[in-house]
This record gives structure tokens, sequence and C-alpha cells, in this order.
């Protein structure tokens, strides 16, 4: 479970300060999936940054599962975001020159788990990337990569799944298969948040937060899920 | 996550810029090689001169001092009562051989032909003493030396210009010096020039038919009993002469003592001096490598700083990227350290494998790797990797991850 308690976060540039949030109070219970939408600069990715323990409130409280995050170390945040957190990124973000399975891997790495290599291919198999493991990524087709980047968020086993405009670089059949292969982790009870700009993936999702200027401006729970490829 | 882990990301890491790791090697390669091959070519100089000079060293030279001394008594010759007091076994313990030489300037001749030799007249001992050997023939004996009979040993170089190549076809003929006839009884090996172009003959042979009677001689070599004994061996020298000269004042001696030893301990610092700079030199080259690593490490980190951002999203600690890039720089090092080595190596033994082909000065000559050179230049290159790779690593290492992976 996740709570945010009046959580503001300020950008210090020098002599000049950007709030980016004020004062943010949201409460989002384990299994659901939630779409934070918002016009460009009104806080998403910041607030998308201190979910997934990537930085933290400049006030408020911030508890993931019981525990205070906003308040700890370097270390106990990285080792927070190896075992509780999976990252999905607009942007892919995979480790360049390294291999689909390798990528997949690499949190299992940073874990300290061994026998990686089979969970790494169940995961690409489970993407349909199973025939591209060895492939580079820039070898594979923006879909591809990110949902290897899929593949590597949800291979271990998070129980928060973080995507900030997972499909903003993809067309919409790719973006449908995204929001899909997102839509069956949250039905395997992973709690999936999905920051967009587009009204169909919201559409799709369980539950709606729009934010405008650091602020929530409405919070709606829809009543059922719709299919996003329509 | 394990060391082995990290190694593994380190390697990987580096096989995926092979470009780079390749080129920031390049410059550890060389300073290493360098410093190991110019080191060995030092000492290859060192010993293979000591090896030429070794079997002389235990030798001292005594010569009358040229000149006179202003207002002094006339300068006394060396004469055979100085070379006798001087052969005097309670004279001094450190002396094992003295004998007598004289010589001078004159033409050798056949019928055909005349070459400009240094005509030696001296004891059976003189080839013994100065580590010579015969390619034909004998030397003369004691017999010869107390008959003063007219025989003569020829250097190589006059044998061969005089009766050619084969230095057997000199035996038995006679040749003529100062208008004197004398039988050829050997030629001896070659020693070099000007060593090469002499002629031997007994002392007393030497002084009735070529300089003239007297007792008189130019140069007195007596032997050390061994090398470290030479010192000594020149004080028991001084002292017996400067006592029969009735030298008081040092200045105002009327022969010099001269030893191959205190040369070559002069020539060996000269060298080690020169070859502490050779390999200073290097070591510079080796500290230009190293910046070189600083700078393309720093460039890596940089480069890399959105990598660095992803890897610590999906859990990686400030260690683990802080071992990453350690790692990377040290097997660089470590690498580019023992690829360096094994050039220096290589080179050296390369160099003592040719070195003979380029003709005989060089015969002797063998590079010689020395251990400590190899394990210094070693360490040194695992240093740089050390510093080059730790100071960008602690930076990448403390990046926070959403500024990391901001970065364009
Ligand atoms: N590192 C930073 N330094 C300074 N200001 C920042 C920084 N990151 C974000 N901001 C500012 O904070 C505000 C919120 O930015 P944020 O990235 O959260 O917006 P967003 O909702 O994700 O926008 P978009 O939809 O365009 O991605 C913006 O005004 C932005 O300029
Ligand atoms: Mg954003």
């Amino acid at each position: 479970m996740i709570q945010l308690e009046n959580v503001t976060k300020v950008y210090r540039m020098g002599k000049v300060e950007v709030q980016a949030l004020h004062g943010i109070d949201l409460t989002i219970d384990d299994g659901e999936l939630v779409a934070i939408m918002g016009p460009s600069g009104s806080g998403k990715t910041t607030l998308m940054n201190i979910l997934g323990c990537l930085d933290v409130p400049t006030s408020g409280r911030y508890l993931l599962d019981g525990t205070d995050a906003s308040r700890l170390s370097d270390n106990r945040l990285a080792k927070i975001r190896s075992r509780k957190i999976g990252f999905v990124f607009q942007s892919f973000n995979l480790v360049a020159r390294t291999s689909a399975v390798r990528n997949v891997e690499l949190p299992l790495v940073y874990a300290g788990i061994r026998g990686r290599r089979n969970p790494a291919r169940q995961a690409l198999a489970q993407v349909g990337l199973g025939d591209r493991e060895k492939h580079m990524p820039n070898e594979l087709s923006g879909g591809q990569q990110q949902r290897v980047a899929i593949a590597r968020a949800l291979i271990n086993d998070p129980t928060l799944l973080l995507a900030d405009e997972p499909t903003g670089n993809l067309d919409t059949a790719a973006s449908a298969e995204i929001l899909r292969l997102l839509g069956a982790l949250n039905d395997l009870g992973r709690t999936v948040v999905i920051i967009t700009h587009e009204e169909e993936v919201a559409a799709f999702a369980k539950r709606v937060v729009r934010m405008r200027d650091g602020r929530i401006e409405s919070d709606r729970v829809q009543r059922s899920r719709t299919e996003a490829t329509a | 996550m394990n060391l082995r882990e990290a190694v593994r990301i380190a390697l990987r890491g580096l096989r995926a810029n092979r470009l780079r790791s390749v080129l920031t090697m390049l410059g550890i390669i060389i300073g290493v090689a360098s410093v190991i091959l110019l080191v060995a070519i030092g000492n290859g100089v060192q010993s293979s001169v000591n090896e030429k000079i070794q079997p002389l060293a235990n030798l001292i030279t005594i010569v009358p001092s040229v000149g006179n001394v202003p207002g002094g008594a006339p300068p006394k010759d060396l004469i055979d009562a100085d070379v006798a007091a001087l052969q005097d076994p309670a004279m001094s313990r450190d002396i094992a051989a003295v004998i007598p030489a004289v010589s001078g300037k004159a033409l050798t001749e056949t019928d055909s032909y005349r070459f400009r030799t240094t005509v030696i007249g001296s004891t059976d001992r003189w080839l013994d003493l100065n580590n010579g050997d015969m390619s034909a023939g004998s030397f003369f004996d004691d017999a010869q030396v107390r008959s003063t009979a007219r025989v003569v040993v020829l250097g190589p170089s006059v044998a061969s210009y005089l009766f050619g190549k084969d230095p057997a076809a000199a035996l038995s003929h006679t040749v003529r010096i100062n208008r004197q006839t004398f039988r050829v009884i050997g030629v001896m090996q070659s020693v070099g020039e000007p060593g090469d172009s002499i002629a031997v003959m007994p002392l007393n042979t030497a002084r009735r038919y070529i300089f003239g009677g007297g007792d008189k001689v130019n140069q007195i070599i007596a032997q050390a009993t061994q090398a470290s004994a030479v010192p000594a061996a020149e004080n028991d020298v001084i002292r017996v002469l400067s006592d029969r000269h009735r030298i008081k004042d040092t200045a105002n001696r009327d022969f010099e003592v001269q030893s191959l030893r205190s040369r070559l301990d002069t020539f060996n610092q000269i060298l080690r001096v020169l070859t502490l700079f050779t390999a200073a030199v290097a070591a510079i080259s080796l500290f230009v490598g190293a910046i070189g690593v600083l700078n393309i490490m720093l460039v890596s980190v940089t480069e890399r700083t959105r990598e660095i951002g992803i890897r610590k999203a999906i859990g990686a600690t400030r260690r683990a990227i802080l071992e990453q890039f350690l790692i990377e720089s040290l097997v660089l090092a470590g690498l580019g350290g023992i690829i360096g080595i094994g050039l220096g190596v290589g080179l050296s033994v390369l160099g003592s494998v040719l070195a003979p082909t380029l003709g005989p000065t060089f015969a002797t000559f063998a590079p010689a790797v020395t251990i400590p050179s190899v394990v210094l230049s070693f360490a040194i290159s695992l240093v740089i990797g050390l510093v080059a790779g730790g100071y960008p690593a602690n930076r990448a290492a403390r990046l926070r991850p959403i500024e990391a992976l901001r970065y364009q």
C-alpha cells in the first residue's frame, strides 16, 4: 500500500526555486491500476519519481508498505527499488550494447539472486520476445524495446509497477500491446501506476488521478476497465 | 551482488566498448613495455661491457708520467729493477704477477707489403695476462725469452694484411721489422683494434734489435690476485715505486697507475645513471598513459551517465556502480600492464636474438629484463587503474538516479 501525506517537492536551481508538487495526499491500495494524467509540467514525473524511490520529497511523508521512504539513505532506497519496484520509462532506458536477456537479468544481478537466465528467458517469453533474447536494444523496434523494459520491470516480482508514459513513443498497435501486458500484470495482483497523456490509456484504468500545477485536481474511480484497443 | 558478478559486469562493459578499451590500454602498454625494455637494454649494455672487461679487471698498468715537475728532480724512467722490486713476493700479498713491456711504432714488412704496427717486447706471460688467445701457432716461451730468440707473434690484422686471411699462412714466414728479420711463430685472435695491429716478441729481442738496449721499460703490467684486490695492489705498487723513486709528494709522482677496474666502476656508474634516466623517461610515458586512462575513464563515465541512472533505477547501489567502474579501469590497467610486460620482455628477447647478427660488437649484447622493473611497472599500472578509475567511479556512484537519467 502506498500513502502520500502532504508531499511537496521543490527543485532548486541556483536562486530560482520551482515548486513541482504542492501538498499531495494520495493513497493507492495494493492491486490497483491507476492512471495519472495532467498537462505537461503538472508534476506527474516528479510524483512518479517519488513513488519509485528515485527521489525523495522535500517535505511530507511517503509510506511504502508502512515504511517511511522519504527519509531513507541512498542505499536503503536502492534496496527498495531492487525488491519492490519495477519501472517502465517513456524512453525505454535499456542499457545500450547489452542483449535483451541481459537487460532483463540486471535487476536480479543487483538483488543478488543466482540462477537468473531462466527467469529472464521466461519474462521475455511472457512479453512475446522469446525469439529476441540475444538482440541488442538498437536491433529492436520501439515496441519491442518497451516490452523488454516491461520484462525487466517485472522480473523482480515487484509489488509496484510504475510506467511513465510507456506508450508515448509507440504507435497504436504497439501501445495496445503494452497496455494489454500491464493490464495482465495488474490482473495478477500487482499495483500498476501509469502516467499518460492519452485518454484511451486512461480509459483503460480503474482509477484516474488528474493533476494540475503540482496539485491533484480530481481522483475518480471508473466502473470498469475498458479495452484500449477500441 | 558479489565480486564475481561485478567483474563480469565490468568485463561486459569493456567488451561492449572494445575500441575505447584498446585505446585506453595502449598508453599503458607502451609505457610499461618501454620501461621494461629500456631498463633491460641498460642492463644488457652493462653486462656486455662487464663481460668483455671482467677478465682484464684485475690488471694494473703502470706507465711513466709524461712531463716534468717544475723545479723538481728529473723524472726517473721505469726500469727492470722497478719490475724486479714489484715482483718480490714480500712486497705485496695482493699482486699475483708482474711483467715489463717495451713498445713503439714500427713498420712490419714482407717483400711485397708493409704494415704499420705497434711492436711490443715482453715476457711469455704477456698473452696470458692480457687474456689473449692464439688462432694459429703458439706464443713464445720462457726459453725463447731467455735466448733472445728472433721470433714474433702477430696480431690478426697484421697477419691477414701481410699473408692473407688464413692465419696459418703466416707461420714460419719471416717478416722484417726495423730492417731486422724475425720468424713468425704465431698469430693471435682478434680483440678489436687497435689491439689487432701489433707484433709481440721477447723483451730483450725487442730491445736488442728494435728499440736499442738499456733497462728502460714503457709499461709494467701487474696482475692483482683478484679484481677486488686491485685497490690494495695499486696501493702496494705506489708504495714500492714511490719508495724506489724517492717521491715524497704525491703530486710529483713520475709514474701513473691505471686499472680497468676503476674505469669500469666509473663506467658502470655512468651507465646506471643513464639507465635510470631512460627509465625515468619511460616512466613519464607511463604517466602520460595514466592521464590517458583517467581522461578516457572520465569521458566513459560521463558518456554512460544515463546507463548509471538506469542501473540505479533498477536497484544498483552506490557500491555496485563504484565496483563496476573501478573494476573496469583496473582490468584495463592490469591487462594493459600484462600486455606491456609481454611486449617489453618479447622485444628484449628479440633484441638478444637479433643483436649478434648486427656484428661482433654486439655479439655479447643481450637486453636483460629485471624482475624489479617488471614488478614495479605492473604495480604502477594497477595504481593508475585505481586512481584513474576510482575518481570518476566515485563521481558516477554518487549521482542520484533521476539526475543521471535526465542526462542527455
Ligand atoms: N530537475 C528539475 N529541476 C528543476 N525543475 C524541474 C526539474 N524536474 C522538473 N522540474 C519542474 O517541475 C515541474 C514538474 O515537472 P514534471 O517533470 O514532473 O512534469 P510532468 O507532469 O512530468 O510533465 P510532462 O508531461 O511534460 O512530462 C515543471 O515545471 C518542471 O520544469
Ligand atoms: Mg513527465
